[in-house]
């Protein structure tokens, strides 16, 4: 954006573009060997020896990422090189802990849920060296945008189906096919947020032209109000025949975030609060595990309910500012120490200086994210890639949020951390994504290609 | 192995993950020192003009300048690529006027002067009072009219 305040005019250029890619190696392979230290400050604290075939685990994992790193200079040398360090090295510190929680309960490396995390990070990766590989321009995603939406709500939906839906825990939010489990919703979050995006950029005008001013804010006209409504509808909907508060709130602050970042608009954020929180109230009011969650919420310690949340925080306080060091807590006292409660097991065990680098790792994978969406140069670049980092960044809250008691505790998963296969291969699809963005948004001009989706209303792509 | 070597690693664990968090930031700096901002006109060109081509330079505008509305006083420098101008974060004057669509106008140089292109606009653009289709030539101090912005090519 070339905006001179004067009459002298400024040229904004950009220094020589590096690719970055050397940086990306160098990252990825201390990332690996962070995640490698770790390992062995597990086996030495619960063993009290190196881990047999320490380099043969190690490996396995560390070649995950520089295969990705090898399709990234083949087919998207000006992606970001930060993405996929960050992602790495939370993924390797997940699968630590998973296999940390393994030997608490006598299973080692290779017959634990740790092994099967690590062949599904393989199937992950090699899911986001596909999307790389097959989505060549992301505006491609653009004309798939209703077929987005189908896919994202059959995917929301299929849990509640008969046969195929499975209640875990109290939340309908698996289906089992043979001898797999998933959890659709965490593929239907990807779905949803390219509908949204390619939806939103096509109607971002009508929603943020018009309206009333009130109280300072840009009110909308109420026939505007069709999409929020039915967004608030279907997260309702989920909220009461999943029961599942996470993944509610999860779909409808995407879709109010998307929205926000459309149009500029705040009313927009004012009007998603107030109609998630009025649902909220009513749920509240009508179903009795909502209240469950709100009085453990309130008051953890109370007798005669459950004691996750007040376990959790009892590992938190017993880490206390440096942690036991790895191997050496309880975490495995707490229910799911593994997949809802792992930011609780990291807290104990790394304290709250390791929790905070991680959440950092967190808060930087999500600017790099936002940074690609201020980069890209066309709306649905721009409303994909701040959507696939919100909702990075949102589940993240919702689950160390609950964890914290700062809301009530919902289940979802902690991206890359948790054990779970779905999580994992939605995750990084999102950072292939993310890379694909950022491989267009910082591309220098002289290589840049055309539109693929050219229409005659936008004949030119004017670069400033 | 002993005490001392168990807290080493575990130092170690926790020195490396902030070592790399701080590695990442310092490879965003990139982001902040990045670009470069000259307050020289325009980009140097590579070949060089005429005479009669720089004659013809000189008498041909080389900004985009608002007269009326909300960004009054701003001013863009053309390029020979055009320009978009709508509300679209992506345009190159972005405009905050509600009349305007997200992508409202093009400007482009022809043959010997600019020409304008209303790209379908809900509401229009006008240039001297006459509403205008595409293709529309543009002569210096034109007044081109989007919603209550006014836009004038300027030496």
């Amino acid at each position: 954006m070339t905006l001179a305040p004067t009459a002298r005019p400024s040229t904004v250029t950009s220094l020589k573009v590096r690719s970055g890619r050397l940086v990306e190696l160098v990252l990825v392979v201390f990332a690996v060997a962070i995640v490698a230290l770790a390992y062995v400050n597990v086996s030495i604290a619960t063993e009290d020896r190196l881990p047999t075939d320490v380099w043969w685990h190690v490996g396995l994992f560390g070649v995950l990422p520089l295969a990705l790193h090898v399709v990234l200079r083949w087919r998207a040398r000006y992606a970001d090189p930060l993405l996929l360090p960050i992602a790495t090295l939370l993924n390797g510190l997940g699968l630590v802990m998973i296999h940390r929680i393994d030997v608490s309960q006598g299973l080692g490396p290779t017959d634990g849920v740790a092994a099967r995390q690590l062949l599904w990070t393989g199937l992950a990766v090699a899911m986001a060296a596909v999307a790389l590989v097959v989505v060549r321009d992301h505006r491609v995603l653009r004309r798939y945008t209703y077929t987005a939406m189908a896919i994202g709500f059959v995917l929301l939906l299929l849990p509640m189906l008969p046969v195929v839906g499975q209640e875990i825990n109290g939340s309908r939010l698996w289906i089992r096919i043979g001898p797999f489990s998933l959890q659709p919703g965490e593929l239907a979050k990807i779905a949803l947020t390219v509908f949204f995006a390619g939806y939103l950029v096509t109607t971002r005008d009508a929603l943020s032209l018009v309206g009333r001013r009130f109280l300072g804010l840009q009110l909308p006209r109420a026939r505007d109000l069709g999409p929020i409504l039915v967004a608030w509808g279907l997260s309702v909907l989920i909220l009461v025949s999943q029961r599942d508060l996470g993944s509610s709130l999860l779909f409808f602050g995407l879709f109010v975030a998307v929205l926000y970042v459309a149009t500029e608009r705040t009313s927009w954020i004012v009007i998603g609060l107030s109609l998630f929180v009025a649902g909220a109230v009513l749920a509240w009011q009508l179903f009795s595990h909502v209240q469950q969650r709100v009085t453990l919420w309130l008051d953890p310690f109370a007798p005669g309910q459950s004691d996750q949340v007040a376990k959790g925080l009892m590992g938190l306080g017993h880490g206390g500012i440096f942690g036991t060091g790895l191997g050496e807590g309880y975490p495995y006292i707490t229910y799911f120490p593994a997949s809802d409660y792992v930011i609780a097991s990291f807290g104990e065990e790394l304290g709250m200086i390791g929790l905070f680098a991680m959440l950092l790792l967190y808060a930087l994978l999500v600017e790099r994210g936002l940074r690609t969406a201020i980069g890209a140069r066309e709306g649905f670049g721009k409303l994909l890639a701040a959507g696939m980092a919100f909702t990075v960044a949102l589940q993240v809250f919702v689950i160390v949020g609950g964890i914290t008691r700062v809301i009530p505790l919902t289940g979802l998963t902690t991206p890359f951390l948790s054990a779970g296969g779905s999580s994992l291969l939605a995750n990084w699809v999102i950072v292939a994504l993310l890379l694909r963005i950022s491989d267009h948004a910082r591309r220098p001009v002289s290589e840049r290609r055309l539109d693929p989706t050219t229409d005659r209303a936008h004949p030119t792509e004017v670069t400033p | 192995m002993g005490e001392l070597t168990l807290n080493l690693v575990r130092l170690g664990v926790i020195v490396l993950l902030w070592a790399f968090v701080f590695s990442v930031v310092g490879v965003l700096r990139g982001d902040l020192y990045g670009t470069r901002v000259s307050h020289n006109a325009g980009p140097a060109r590579a070949t060089r003009e005429t005479r009669s081509e720089r004659r013809q330079r000189k008498n041909s505008p080389t900004h985009l300048v608002v007269t009326e509305g909300r960004l009054r006083g701003t001013s863009v420098p053309l390029h020979d690529a055009g320009l978009l101008v709508g509300r679209n974060p992506e345009c190159s004057l972005v405009l905050t006027d509600d009349y305007a669509s997200g992508r409202h106008l093009r400007i482009y140089p022809g043959v010997d002067a600019w020409y304008a292109d209303d790209l379908g606009s809900t509401n229009g653009t006008e240039v001297n009072g006459r509403r205008i289709g595409t293709g529309v030539r543009l002569d210096p101090g034109a007044q081109i009219r989007i919603g209550q912005t006014v836009l004038e090519l300027r030496r």
